[in-house]
């Protein structure tokens, strides 16, 4: 318990207490008010598009924003100090070494999937999937209020990235993670001698098919069963696509953009298999998965 | 009072105030066209924009912060060299002698926090008002670059008091980019294509094979003169485009229901 007040109250941990608590803050907020406005027949925000001038009515809002902000923002640096450790040596390394909190979510899914993947592939997807949100979301209600009948699917999709594999992941990743990135519950203490016993398996290894041949070649049976699994996965859209194609919400999406949404949304779903594969095996007493899918170039 | 009459109606005071500041609907217009800082805003919007529990003011606070940040900035680049002999030292001359250096300092760190926390919940909002569609589409993508600009921006400045934090955090956040696919000596067919430690994608990110001394001034002039140049052009186009896709979010008029 000492051990997480510690790392709650670092100075430099502050903003993810502060992101935990708007986030769940400002959730329950825009609920209320979509849910509210569902109910009724026209949104609040319809019924309050009478004009009002700027000079005063919008100039006052954001003169006392900036005063607040300010006031915060002075207090919390009089009385809170921006760490400075010791000088930077490249000859001692700290563990667990953490990258920025922003980081953390990424960093956590390293556990998950090798670096090409969490550092470079998972951020860009992450980068170009917000881009592409307004071209793949053709629902036309929704905008411009608060509301959860008109947008279902937007809203859960978005909010379960948003909230479950960004902000917990960062939370995950700063508050439980201790030396060697190994799991702590908030109550333990972390044990920088702890070693934790972690066989991990290949996913067709837990099928009897040995990932490598005696002579420590990738075993060709294994190669397949991996592809058959990954590339399988993502055949689900183009399956689903010939499934429903003659349906209106096909037809008004396009293939373009019915491509775009499915490869998105499967990739998203595999980061959730892959991270179950890894956590709940243990609580089985099964080995967790290291690998779907070992090539000689890369592992997924 | 006779005296402040009078040199309201001299030339000079009307050179600089060209409306009088009776409240009026004219005055009231006029306070905002006139205004180099205010004609940001048009003279009238929505009663809807007006209110902290539609917009949560999280825009305007990102760009508040980024103000602050500006000038806090600014202020510490008097006091920082940003080579590996100076840097650590110049922290702690800032920290423990220049008068307010600590608060200058503290303001931009928690500023700097502040500010990646309050775009991604901009961007929340945005999302769960569904201001991103129609004709909004292209200024969601330009608050996507902002949002990658901030975190590139909070993650350079990261590096600059060159001490364990700063220079373990970075190894860790662009050893990343060894893995990089194709132009990573680690990445899936990397050396396939002659990616060595020295010549791939992390290489000329850090100038050199480990976050060394050239990074330092890589990361120094990246965070205080190319990213925010960048961010402030993005900005501009962010802050005109709302203005040119007609103004804040909202539905378009309680007819559509």
């Amino acid at each position: 318990m000492q051990q997480i007040l510690q790392i709650i109250t670092k100075p430099d941990n502050i903003p993810i207490v502060l992101l935990l608590v708007s986030v769940i803050f400002f959730s329950w907020f825009a609920w209320t008010k979509g849910r509210k406005n569902d109910a009724q027949e026209v949104p609040d925000e319809a019924t309050m598009d009478d004009k009002v001038q700027v000079w005063p009515y919008l100039v006052r809002v954001e003169f006392l924003a900036t005063i607040a902000v300010m006031a915060v923002l002075v207090l919390w640096s009089v009385f809170l100090d921006a760490p400075l450790e010791e000088p930077a040596n490249r000859a001692l390394t700290p563990n667990p070494s953490k990258a920025p909190w922003y980081f953390l979510g990424l960093q956590e899914l390293l556990v998950y999937f090798d670096p090409w993947i969490a550092g470079v592939v998972l951020p860009t997807l992450i980068i170009v999937g917000l881009m592409a949100i307004p071209y793949i979301d053709i629902n036309e209600k929704g905008n411009g209020y608060y509301t959860f009948r008109h947008r279902k699917f937007a809203i859960l999709t978005f909010s379960f990235g948003f909230l479950i594999l960004w902000v917990a992941l960062i939370v995950l990743g700063t508050f439980m993670r201790g030396p060697g990135w190994n799991f702590f519950w908030p109550w333990e203490k972390w044990d920088p001698h702890y070693v934790a016993v972690l066989t991990n398996v290949d996913l067709s290894e837990m099928f009897g098919i040995p990932t490598r041949l005696p002579d420590n070649s990738i075993n060709p049976a294994s190669f397949m069963f991996g592809a058959v699994l990954v590339l399988g996965y993502y055949t689900i859209g183009p399956a689903y696509w010939i499934w429903k194609r003659n349906t209106d919400l096909m037809k008004k999406l396009g293939l373009v953009r019915y491509a775009i949404i499915s490869f998105l949304l499967l990739s998203m779903g595999g980061v959730v298999i892959k991270i179950i594969l890894r956590l709940v095996p243990t609580a089985f007493g099964i080995n967790p998965v290291k690998y779907v899918w070992v090539t000689p170039w890369f592992n997924i | 009072m006779a005296l402040m009459e009078k040199f309201k109606k001299s030339e000079f005071y009307k050179s600089i105030f060209r409306h009088s500041y009776q409240d009026t609907q004219r005055n009231r217009a006029l306070q905002i066209v006139d205004n180099v800082f205010l004609h940001l805003h048009p003279v009238r919007v929505p009663r809807h924009a007006t209110n902290i529990g539609f917009t949560w003011g999280m825009g305007g606070i990102t760009f508040l912060l980024f103000l602050v940040l500006t000038i806090t900035g600014v202020i510490l680049m008097f006091y920082y060299r940003p080579t590996a002999q100076f840097a650590y030292e110049d922290m702690k001359y800032l920290m423990n002698d220049v008068p307010f250096g600590p608060l200058m300092r503290n303001m931009h760190r928690w500023a700097a926090h502040a500010m990646v926390l309050t775009v991604m919940l901009h961007m929340f909002r945005v999302f769960l008002t569904g201001s991103y569609k129609p004709p909004r589409q292209f200024n969601w993508m330009v608050g996507v670059i902002l949002l990658v600009l901030t975190l590139l921006l909070s993650f350079s400045g990261y590096l600059l008091p060159w001490d364990q934090l700063a220079i373990w955090a970075v190894t860790v956040g662009t050893n990343m980019a060894r893995a990089t696919p194709l132009l990573g000596h680690e990445g899936p067919f990397g050396p396939e294509l002659g990616m060595r430690i020295n010549n791939d994608v992390r290489f000329v990110l850090l100038g050199g094979t480990e976050v060394g001394p050239p990074t330092l001034l890589r990361f120094y002039v990246g965070h205080c003169i190319f990213l925010p140049l960048i961010a402030a052009i993005f900005m501009a186009v962010h802050f005109w485009r709302v203005r040119k896709d007609g103004g804040i979010s909202g539905p378009e008029s309680r007819k559509n229901f």
